[in-house]
C-alpha cells in the first residue's frame, strides 16, 4: 500500500502536507434497446411509467430473462478497459426496500462479476500520464425514480428506469487529486463513447459517479474513506473531492477522526454532507438470484466482439502522432471524441496533417466552442475546411486571407475555391504589380526609407502598407523579397 | 346417466370424443358438485361463466373435429397460478383482490389444449404449509374421514384445495405446485396421484413464487394415466423462464402400462426412520413386493445425507421466500395499509397482509441471509444440497432406475391437531419429499391402499432427471395392484 509519494499532488494543511486518495464507482447506463431483464424500452424521456413491463413492476410470478445485447455491451466495455472477461459470472440479489425498487431487490453481480481487472491510461492536464486500475465491472439493474414534489400528500414513482442495464465500473484508489479524478472520468467516458456501450450523457444520468475520498500523511497507510454518492457532472466531481478532502483534513488537524460514511454532494452549496453512517448501512443480504442461471459464454463469443471493436482513443492517438506527425497534446485533443477524430482524418486526408490539426483545433474548435456547436453541427464541413487548406498549400491565398475565407464559408457556406475566384481573393504573385505598389510606398515615405536602413525591423511597417494597398492579396514571400531588394537591406 | 364427476380424466376425454356427453354437461356436473361441496372449502373462487363459455367452445371444436388433447375437460387451478382477469391471491390477504392481466404459462397451455377452468383452488398461503391451514380463506377439509369418526381432517398442503377437489370429484384434475412436497403429500393424504416433475420441466412464469430454485408445477389427478395426460399439457420449455429446460415433451401417456420388467428399484435405507409407523413400513414393503411381482428388481441403496435435508431445506426455501415476497409492499398492487411514512406503510401492509407462517418464514429467511450468518446457514445449506444431489447421482449411476419410498410419515391428520405442536413437527411432514426438490428430481405420489384408520396412504417414486416416464410406468403398477380408492361423499 505504500506506493511512492508523488510530491506534486500534495496539499498543504495547517500542520503539514496531506495526500488525497480517490477511487471511483462509475455507473454507466448500457446503450441497448431494451432493459437488462425485460423487453421494455430504455428510451429516455417517455411519460412517467410508459416504459414499464410486468417484470419491471415486479408483478407476481414475473421472471427476469437476460438481454444478450447488454451482455455483449459489458464484454465490449471490458475489452475496451483491457480487462479480464469472466466466461462465467453470477447474478445476485441485493435486498432492500424502497418504493422505486419494485422487486424489493436489485439484481446485480456481487462475487462473480462479468469483467475483472483492467486499466485506463489517463492524461492529466499538467501533462503527466497516470494509469488507473480497474478492479471490476459488473452488470446490474437501475432503480426507478421517486418524485416527492408533484403531489402534496404523496410521493410518486416513475418506473421507466427500473430495470435499465447499468455497468458499475469500480476503479482502484489510484487517483491523487481532483484533476486526476476528473481526467479519469473524462477518459472513461471517451472510451465508453468510442465503444458505443454508453452515451456518457451525464445530464440525462447515463453516467454517475460514487466517489471515495480519503486523506493521509504522505507515505502513511490509507485513511478512512467517505463515499460521496451519485455525483452527476465532471465539474461537480472535482468540487466534491476538493471540499471533502479539505473537510477531512480539517477534522484530522483538529484532532478528530473520520467516520466511514456515505455523503451527498450539494451542488448548490458546493459541499458534502452526511447521508448515513456505517452503522446505518443496509445489510443487503446478497445471495445468488435463483431465477437466473449463472451467465456463461464461450471465448469465441468474446473474440467475435473483440474483432468488431473500433479503434480506441489510445491507439488512435498513437497513430495520429506517428502517421500525421502531431504532438501528443494535439493528438490527445483530437481523439477526445470519436466524431472529432473522424472529422480531423477527413480533413487530413491527402493533406499535411499538422496543418489540418492546426486548422481543426485552433480555427474550427475555437469557433465551435464560441458558438456552442460540435463537429456534428459544424457549419463548415471537413470537405470545405480541406479546400481552404488546399488553397493555402497551393499559394492561391495567404494564411490571412484563409481566415477571412473561413469566415465567409462559416457564415455563408459555399465552395471555398469558387468563393476565392468570385471575390478576387487570390493572392497577387505578379511581381510587377507588387513592385508597383512597393515603389509607390517608397516614393511617398522617404523618411521611413532612411530609418529602415538603421532599424531593419521597420520592414514590417512597409509590408503592412503594401498589404493595405493591395487588399492583403500580395504574396507575403514575394513582397518581402522585393521590399528587401528595393530598400537595400539584408 | 352415470355421475360424470366420478369419471377419470381419461374416461371423460374418451366420452367427449365419442360424443357420449358434452363438455357443457360434464362441466355443469362439476359446477353442481362444487356447489354441493362448500363444506370442503376446496375452491376459493368458482368461475361458472368462464367454465360454461369454455365448455361451449370446446363442444364446438369437438363437433368440428379439431379438438385439443384436453378438449372440454374441466379442471381446477391452484390459486398460485396467475389467471388473466380472474382473481389470483396465493390465498394471502396481501393479494386478496389482485386480478392479473396475464396468464401463467402452465395454465395457458391447458387452455391451448382445450381444458375448461372451473375456478381457483385453495392452498396454504404462498404455498407455505403442509395442512392448508395457513390459507387466508381458511382450511380445506379432506373428503376422507377416519372410520367411525366425523373429525375434520386436512387434505395436506400446500396444494390442499387441489387434492381435495380431485378426491371429491370437484374437477377431473388440478394444477398444483410443489416446493418441498406440496403436491405429493396432499396427494398421499387424499388417495390421489400427484407428480412433481423435474425442476425446469414446467415453466414457473406467471406462478406466484415461493422458493424459486425449488418450486415446480405439476398435476394432481385421480389416476396415473390422468396424471400423464395432464402433465403433457403443463410441461414444456418457456423462454420467459430462464430455468426452464429446452427439451421435447414426451407422450407421457404412452409410458402408462409400459412393462417395468428388469427395472432396478432402489430402496433407500436412510428413509427407514426411527419411529416410522409399522403401518407405513408395511405399506412400503407391499410396494416393493408389487414392483417385484411385475418383474422389477429391488435393491437397497444409500442416500447418506438424507438426515440433513429437512434442515437445509428450511434454510434455502425461507431464504428465497424472504426475497421473493419483498415485492408485496403495498406500493403497486395488492393490499395497502397506509402509514405516516413509507417505512410505516410497509410495516402496516405486511403486518396485516401476511399470516403467521409466512411471517415466520420471512424472518427465518432474512436471518439466514444476514451478514455474519450467511456462511453458517445459507452457504452450508447449499453445500448440503449439493451433497444430496450427489447422493442421488451416485445411486442412479449404480444402475438404479427409480427409488421407492413412503410419501408421508403418517396418514392425514386432523385440522387443528397440530395447532399446539412446534412448527418443526409440521415441517416433518416433508421429510420424505424435500430431498427430491433439493435435488431437482421428479417425484410421483401414488395411492397404495387404505390404512388401519380407513385413510389413504401413498408411496413415492423418485426418478432420474427428466425420466417422469419410468415413474408413470411403475406408478401404474402400484395403482393396479393396490386398486383405486374413492372417498365416501359425506358432504352431499
Amino acid at each position: 500500500m505504500n506506493a511512492p509519494v508523488a510530491t506534486h499532488n500534495l496539499i498543504k494543511g495547517a500542520t503539514g502536507d496531506w495526500e488525497i486518495v480517490i477511487g471511483m464507482e462509475i455507473h454507466a447506463q448500457v446503450l441497448s434497446q431494451s432493459k437488462l431483464f425485460s423487453g421494455a424500452s430504455t428510451e429516455f424521456g417517455g411519460a412517467p411509467n410508459d416504459h414499464v413491463s410486468l417484470v419491471d413492476a415486479a408483478f407476481p410470478g414475473m421472471l427476469p430473462v437476460i438481454n444478450a445485447e447488454c451482455v455483449a455491451q459489458a464484454v465490449r466495455t471490458g475489452l475496451g478497459l483491457k480487462a479480464k472477461i469472466n466466461l462465467r459470472s453470477v447474478f445476485d440479489r441485493k435486498n432492500y426496500f424502497y418504493p422505486d425498487l419494485p422487486q424489493g431487490y436489485q439484481i446485480s453481480q456481487y462475487k462473480d462479476p462479468i469483467v475483472g481487472e483492467g486499466e485506463v491510461i489517463v492524461d492529466v492536464p499538467d501533462g503527466r500520464q497516470i494509469v488507473v486500475g480497474i478492479e471490476r465491472l459488473h452488470l446490474e439493474q437501475d432503480a426507478g425514480k421517486s418524485i416527492h414534489d408533484l403531489s402534496p400528500g404523496a410521493s410518486l414513482v416513475d418506473l421507466n428506469r427500473s430495470g435499465v442495464a447499468l455497468m458499475e465500473i469500480v476503479s482502484r484508489p489510484d487517483m491523487r487529486s481532483s484533476e486526476e479524478a476528473k481526467a479519469y472520468v473524462t477518459k472513461l467516458r471517451t472510451i465508453l463513447r468510442y465503444l458505443g456501450t454508453c452515451d456518457g450523457d451525464m445530464d440525462k444520468g447515463s453516467l454517475r459517479a460514487d466517489v471515495n475520498v480519503s486523506v493521509r500523511r504522505p507515505g502513511e497507510a490509507l485513511g478512512t474513506r467517505c463515499e460521496i454518492k451519485n455525483v452527476n457532472s465532471i465539474r461537480f466531481i472535482g468540487q466534491a473531492i476538493e471540499y471533502e478532502a479539505r473537510r477531512q483534513i480539517g477534522v484530522l488537524e483538529d484532532g478528530g477522526t473520520i467516520d466511514q460514511e456515505t455523503r451527498l454532494f450539494d451542488a448548490n452549496k458546493g459541499e458534502t454532507r452526511s447521508m448515513r453512517s456505517k452503522e446505518e448501512a443496509h445489510d443487503y443480504r446478497y445471495f445468488p438470484d435463483p431465477d437466473l442461471l449463472p451467465l456463461t459464454f464461450e471465448q469465441a463469443f468474446v473474440n467475435g466482439l473483440a474483432t468488431g471493436l473500433p479503434e480506441l482513443p489510445d491507439a488512435k492517438k498513437a497513430r495520429f502522432v506517428s502517421d500525421y506527425g502531431l504532438s501528443a497534446y494535439d493528438a490527445g485533443v483530437l481523439v477526445a471524441e470519436r466524431e472529432t477524430a473522424d472529422f480531423f482524418e477527413e480533413v487530413a486526408k491527402a493533406r499535411d496533417g499538422k496543418a489540418a490539426a492546426n486548422w481543426v483545433i485552433n480555427e474550427l474548435f475555437g469557433r465551435l466552442n464560441k458558438e456552442g456547436l460540435t463537429v456534428a453541427t459544424s457549419p463548415v464541413s471537413a470537405h470545405q475546411l480541406g479546400a481552404v487548406i488546399d488553397l493555402i498549400g497551393e499559394k492561391v491565398i495567404s494564411g490571412k486571407i484563409a481566415k477571412d475565407l473561413f469566415e465567409i464559408v462559416w457564415t455563408e457556406g459555399g465552395d471555398p475555391r469558387a468563393i476565392v475566384e468570385e471575390r478576387g481573393l487570390k493572392q497577387v504573385t505578379d511581381t510587377g504589380a507588387i513592385e508597383a505598389a512597393v515603389d509607390a510606398i517608397i516614393a511617398g515615405n522617404p523618411d521611413k526609407v532612411e530609418q529602415v536602413k538603421l532599424k531593419p525591423t521597420l520592414l514590417g511597417w512597409f509590408v503592412g502598407q503594401v498589404m493595405k494597398s493591395t487588399g492583403g492579396k500580395a504574396n507575403p514571400q514575394a513582397l518581402n523579397d522585393i521590399l528587401k531588394d528595393k530598400l537595400g537591406i539584408e | 346417466m352415470t355421475d360424470l364427476t366420478q369419471l377419470t380424466l381419461a374416461e371423460a376425454r374418451d366420452g367427449l370424443t365419442a360424443r357420449r356427453f358434452s363438455s357443457t354437461e360434464l362441466t355443469q356436473a362439476h359446477l353442481d358438485a362444487i356447489d354441493a361441496a362448500g363444506a370442503l372449502n376446496a375452491y376459493v373462487l368458482v368461475t361458472p361463466e368462464k367454465a360454461l363459455a369454455g365448455a361451449k367452445s370446446a363442444d364446438e371444436r369437438l363437433a368440428a373435429g379439431n379438438a385439443g388433447p384436453l378438449e372440454g375437460i374441466p379442471v381446477g387451478v391452484k390459486d398460485l397460478f396467475a389467471t388473466d382477469g380472474v382473481r389470483t391471491t396465493a390465498c394471502s390477504r396481501i393479494l386478496e383482490s389482485f386480478v392479473p392481466s396475464y396468464e401463467s404459462t402452465v395454465t395457458s397451455q391447458l387452455w391451448r389444449d382445450g381444458a375448461v377452468m372451473l375456478g381457483k383452488l385453495n392452498n396454504d398461503e404462498f404455498a407455505m404449509g403442509s395442512s392448508n391451514e395457513t390459507s387466508f380463506f381458511g382450511p380445506v377439509v379432506n373428503p376422507w374421514r377416519r372410520g367411525g369418526s366425523d373429525a375434520k381432517l386436512t387434505p395436506g398442503g400446500s396444494s390442499g384445495g387441489s387434492s381435495a377437489a380431485v378426491a371429491a370429484g370437484l374437477c377431473l384434475g388440478a394444477t398444483a405446485t410443489d416446493t418441498g412436497g406440496s403436491i405429493r403429500q396432499p396427494a398421499a393424504f387424499t388417495g390421489t396421484v400427484g407428480m412433481k416433475p423435474t425442476y425446469g420441466r414446467c415453466s414457473r412464469w406467471g406462478t406466484v413464487a415461493f422458493a424459486s430454485s425449488l418450486d415446480q408445477a405439476g398435476p394432481i389427478t385421480r389416476t396415473v394415466r390422468d396424471c400423464a395426460i395432464l402433465l403433457r399439457s403443463m410441461a414444456g420449455f418457456d423462454p420467459k423462464d430462464s430455468t426452464s429446460v429446452e427439451r421435447d415433451v414426451p407422450d407421457y401417456e404412452a409410458a402408462v402400462g409400459r412393462s417395468i420388467r428388469g427395472l432396478r428399484i432402489g430402496i433407500p435405507k436412510e428413509y427407514r426412520l426411527e419411529g416410522l409407523s409399522p403401518e407405513i413400513d408395511a405399506l412400503w414393503q407391499k410396494g416393493v413386493d408389487w414392483l417385484r411381482d411385475a418383474g422389477a428388481e429391488a435393491v437397497e441403496v444409500s442416500l447418506p445425507h438424507t438426515s440433513y435435508a429437512l434442515a437445509a431445506y428450511y434454510i434455502v426455501a425461507p431464504a428465497e421466500a424472504s426475497s421473493n415476497l419483498a415485492r408485496y409492499d403495498g406500493v403497486r398492487y395488492g393490499l395497502r395499509v397506509p402509514g405516516r411514512d413509507i417505512a410505516e406503510l410497509y410495516e402496516n401492509t405486511r403486518a396485516a397482509g401476511f399470516g403467521r407462517e409466512v411471517k415466520r418464514r420471512i424472518l427465518i429467511g432474512t436471518y439466514v441471509l444476514s451478514a455474519g450468518y450467511y456462511d453458517a446457514y445459507y452457504v452450508k445449506a447449499q453445500k448440503v444440497r449439493t451433497l444430496i444431489r450427489q447422493d442421488f447421482e451416485n445411486v442412479y449411476a449404480s444402475g438404479v432406475d427409480a427409488i421407492l419410498t413412503p410419501a408421508t410419515p403418517t396418514p392425514a391428520f386432523g385440522i387443528g391437531e397440530m395447532a399446539n405442536a412446534s412448527p418443526i413437527e409440521m415441517y416433518l411432514n416433508d421429510v420424505f419429499t424435500v430431498t427430491v426438490n433439493m435435488a431437482g428430481l421428479p417425484g410421483l405420489a401414488v395411492p397404495a391402499g387404505l390404512g388401519a384408520q380407513g385413510l389413504p396412504l401413498g408411496l413415492q417414486l423418485i426418478g432420474r432427471p427428466f425420466d417422469e416416464e419410468t415413474l408413470l410406468a411403475a406408478g401404474e403398477v402400484i395403482e393396479q395392484a393396490a386398486g383405486r380408492v374413492s372417498a365416501p361423499q359425506w358432504w352431499k
